[in-house]
């Protein structure tokens, strides 16, 4: 293989009329991945092309996007895994700023309702908090998320919901209720079970199929769906909501 | 336009730990970044951050006193032994407070911050989660960020994301505020300040062999030193001893500190067969290391001429799921290589700017009102070889300190919003500029030049530099800058929106500029020490060169001149490890 054929979305709200796709021939070099492909295409035959990118090793979240039908990583992506035809499409459910660029406010104001940060209590210690190694096991993973808005896009409920708060927010959540030190269970468990909260998820595993960090969102929704349904029952007691 | 008293640029680990310093003195303001906050490229730090915590148990003899003692060491004496100390020192509260704030440290047995030996220290004093520290760090401060936003209880804390800086506006000597393209609009936009605080990151894109994201260029150096603020050191560049062959993503020092073999092709661990690394073996320093490493391929040592290899496979399945997963991932994605069967490749690539804006103590620069922190400055806490573990360190403890005296400044002023009109005008001076710029009708591709540049910086002012070839760079400097007055924008639309051919331009633009900086510093300095490294002068020569580098920028060129080192405990030695 010396050479591969892009496909790629364009559009330009303003400019055009309605999105279409550009081809572009890029020369094929051994290891090279599907950004490096479109770095080619943006530096050498249309500076016009916009993108996200940072790191260009998997792990600053920039660069997620549709590739041959699944959202991935562009800069983790091997082309030779893909053959000699790529399609690129933006991150789906999001305003598209400029051809693969989105507008993903709407993604980082969801993340913001779930109250991403540790909440502890009053009293910190002098050192750190003390946490075993089997607590500190159970964010193993699930603290990896690098908020590339994959799941978000692949998820069919973000398509019927506009307020559904998404796989992202929820693993979110999911990874301070799981921490030792945190004690803002209830205040989360009161977002995430309620009307756009994770019982709207139809369990299709979508999130999980295309999660570049193996995450597994289907399994924390799964989870905070059995902890807000058992602080329900117990919910009489409403002194642990208010806590 | 718009006014904060307080403008961050930068939103990595040292800009966003800046922010919060400021807002805790209940000061208004504002972050810009160029990318979302957890993008940034301090996430790509994998190993750890030092502080002498002694959670180790080989390291309950640990000290404040031997943390700065090992960086000043490390640092070839350059460092500023006053600076180095006060870093070490506050160490342990930095770290404490990330974990206060949620960092998923990794864990002893018995509950606390792990840590683990790195290069150049005496015990094991780095911190880690899993190889991910960067990532941990970084998204904690955001999140931190988004409490802050949450709270009632200060003045406002905003981020404005995707906001590109082009321009520092100084007006009798005094920082009065910046102008960024807002990349989602196209438009440029003036933020008005009292002061600005720069954590731009590192200029290793200036390297065609750099492990630093692809948004870590010069622009940062080189937006304050075209306003006339000093650039201090800039010819020490960091070459990290195990990057991947091919895309030179780094493989993270704790490899080896986890006990991982270097290995050239006759099987042997080659670095006993050097002086300077006999005795400490694969945790001797980076600069030594990547340094051996070279000399081994260069004999003809290594693997098809270009690498060697870094060599896990006998710390076995567990613990490399446990202490280096993150490195197992990029090795399949990216060479198709599972580090629990095969060995790593790996060669020396360019990993940090030692160098940098130059700061005092408190992170504050010449000119009124402007401070740095993180990578972008030099304050200096890593001299002429920074150890792996201290940047991590340097961003949140320099950060805070920035914040702090920035905050102090603002409220000391008597007369603050001074200078709007300038701050306007300079505005409309950028959109005027930038026309030009995407207007022009040549015939050079402006990414063959930066490309063409970063190899000659690989090249000839790499690892080990020579008169001829240093001079020969600054010729290929030259040309460059020749060929930069013909380049051609071949995008259809003139719209500033997500324009990265525009954006090229600015860092090629930097680029050229600062790798005359780092040439020039490269030349005069006719000795070895650190990571500069002179085949013509071998030794180190303290006599003559135990001082500071400050480049200066005119519009006749750029100008050297020296500044002492401040010895404030610990007289040089030979360094050896």
């Amino acid at each position: 293989m010396d050479k591969v054929v892009f496909e790629v979305f364009r559009f330009s709200p303003g400019e055009d009329v309605k999105p279409h796709f550009d081809k572009f021939e890029v020369p094929y070099q051994k290891g090279m991945t599907v950004l490096q492909g479109l770095l080619y295409i943006q530096s050498k035959l249309d500076g016009s092309l916009g993108l996200r990118f940072a790191c260009r090793a998997g792990i600053c979240g920039s660069c997620a996007m549709h590739i041959n039908g699944i959202y991935s990583l562009a800069c983790e992506t091997q082309i030779a895994m893909l053959g000699e035809y790529i399609q690129v499409r933006p991150l789906n459910h999001l305003p598209i700023i400029k051809d693969l660029v989105v507008d993903m406010t709407e993604f980082w104001n969801k993340y913001k309702l779930i109250k991403p940060y540790l909440i502890h209590s009053k009293e910190i210690p002098e050192k750190e908090f003390l946490q075993s190694v089997d607590e500190r096991e159970k964010l193993t993973r699930i603290v990896d998320c690098i908020l590339c808005g994959a799941c978000y896009a692949a998820c069919p409920v973000v398509e019927t919901h506009k307020d559904y708060i998404g796989p992202h927010a929820f693993v979110k959540a999911n990874r301070f209720i799981r921490d030792s030190r945190d004690k803002g269970t209830y205040e989360r468990l009161k977002i995430v079970g309620g009307d756009d909260g994770v019982f709207r998820c139809h369990t299709v595993f979508s999130c999980q199929e295309v999660c570049p960090k193996d995450i597994n969102p289907s399994g924390s929704i799964a989870e905070l769906k059995v902890l807000t349904t058992r602080a329900a029952f117990t919910a009489f007691d409403k002194s642990k909501l208010t806590r | 336009m718009r006014y904060f008293p307080v403008v961050v640029v930068g939103a990595g680990l040292a800009g966003l730990r800046a922010a919060l310093e400021v807002n805790m003195h209940n000061i208004p303001v504002c972050i810009l970044s160029r990318v979302h906050p957890v993008r940034s490229h301090s996430l790509a730090a994998q190993g750890g951050i030092n502080g002498a915590l002694g959670n180790h148990v080989r390291g309950v003899y640990d000290s404040v006193e031997k943390h700065a003692f090992d960086t000043v060491k490390g640092s070839d004496y350059l460092g500023d032994q006053d600076a180095i100390i006060r870093m070490c020192s506050e160490a342990p509260l930095r770290i404490y407070e990330m974990e206060h704030w949620g960092c998923p440290f990794s864990r002893t047995s018995d509950g606390k911050i792990a840590q683990r030996p790195f290069g150049g220290a005496g015990f094991p004093r780095t911190a880690y989660a899993e190889d991910k520290t960067g990532h941990a760090l970084l998204h904690t401060l955001y999140e931190q960020i988004v409490r802050f936003e949450h709270s009632s209880e200060r003045e406002d804390i905003t981020v404005l994301d995707e906001m590109f800086v082009t321009s520092l506006i100084v007006d009798d000597s005094r920082c009065i505020g910046v102008v960024a393209l807002n990349l989602k609009t196209g438009k440029f936009e003036a933020f008005h300040s009292d002061a600005v605080i720069f954590a731009t990151g590192g200029s290793g894109r200036i390297y065609s062999n750099s492990t630093n994201a692809l948004i870590s260029t010069a622009l940062g150096a080189y937006i304050p030193f075209v306003e006339g603020v000093p650039l201090k050191d800039m010819e020490f560049i960091q070459f990290h001893p195990t990057t991947l062959i091919g895309t030179n993503i780094l493989m993270t020092e704790g490899c080896r500190g986890e006990g991982g073999f270097l290995v050239n092709n006759k099987g042997e661990r080659f670095l006993a067969n050097y002086d300077d690394s006999k005795k400490a073996m694969e945790v001797a320093p980076r600069d030594i290391v990547a340094r051996n490493i070279q000399r081994e391929i260069d004999a003809g040592r290594g693997f098809e001429n270009s690498y060697v290899h870094l060599d896990i496979r006998h710390l076995g399945e567990k613990k490399i799921n446990d202490r280096l997963p993150g490195i197992r991932d990029l090795c399949i994605k990216f060479v198709n290589i599972d580090p629990i069967v095969d060995p790593i490749p790996v060669q020396p690539g360019q990993h940090y700017t030692m160098g940098g804006i130059d700061t005092d103590i408190n992170g504050a620069t010449e000119v009124k009102g402007l401070f740095a922190a993180g990578e972008c400055a030099c304050v200096s806490v890593h001299g002429a070889n920074r150890l792996g573990g201290n940047s991590l360190l340097e961003t949140i403890v320099y950060g805070a300190i920035a914040g702090k005296s920035c905050a102090e400044y603002v409220t000391s002023l008597s007369q603050t919003r001074v200078g709007a009109d300038k701050v306007e005008s300079r505005q409309k001076d950028e959109e005027k500029r930038a026309s030009n710029i995407v207007n022009q009708d040549g015939d050079v591709l402006i990414c063959d030049v930066r490309d063409d540049l970063a190899k000659v910086m690989a090249q000839k002012v790499g690892l080990f530099r020579k008169e001829d070839q240093l001079k020969s760079a600054l010729e290929d400097i030259k040309s460059a800058k020749e060929r930069f007055t013909k380049v051609k924008f071949n995008a259809k639309s003139k719209s500033l929106i997500y324009n990265y051919e525009y954006i090229n331009y600015l860092e090629t633009d930097a680029n050229i500029t600062i790798s005359e900086v780092i040439v020039k510093g490269a030349l005069e300095r006719k000795e070895s020490r650190g990571s500069h490294f002179r085949l013509d002068f071998p030794k180190r020569d303290d006599a003559q060169f135990l001082k500071h580098t400050i480049a200066r920028f005119s519009k006749e060129g750029i100008n050297l001149s020296y500044k002492p080192v401040k010895i404030v405990k610990w007289e040089p030695k030979e360094r050896k490890y």
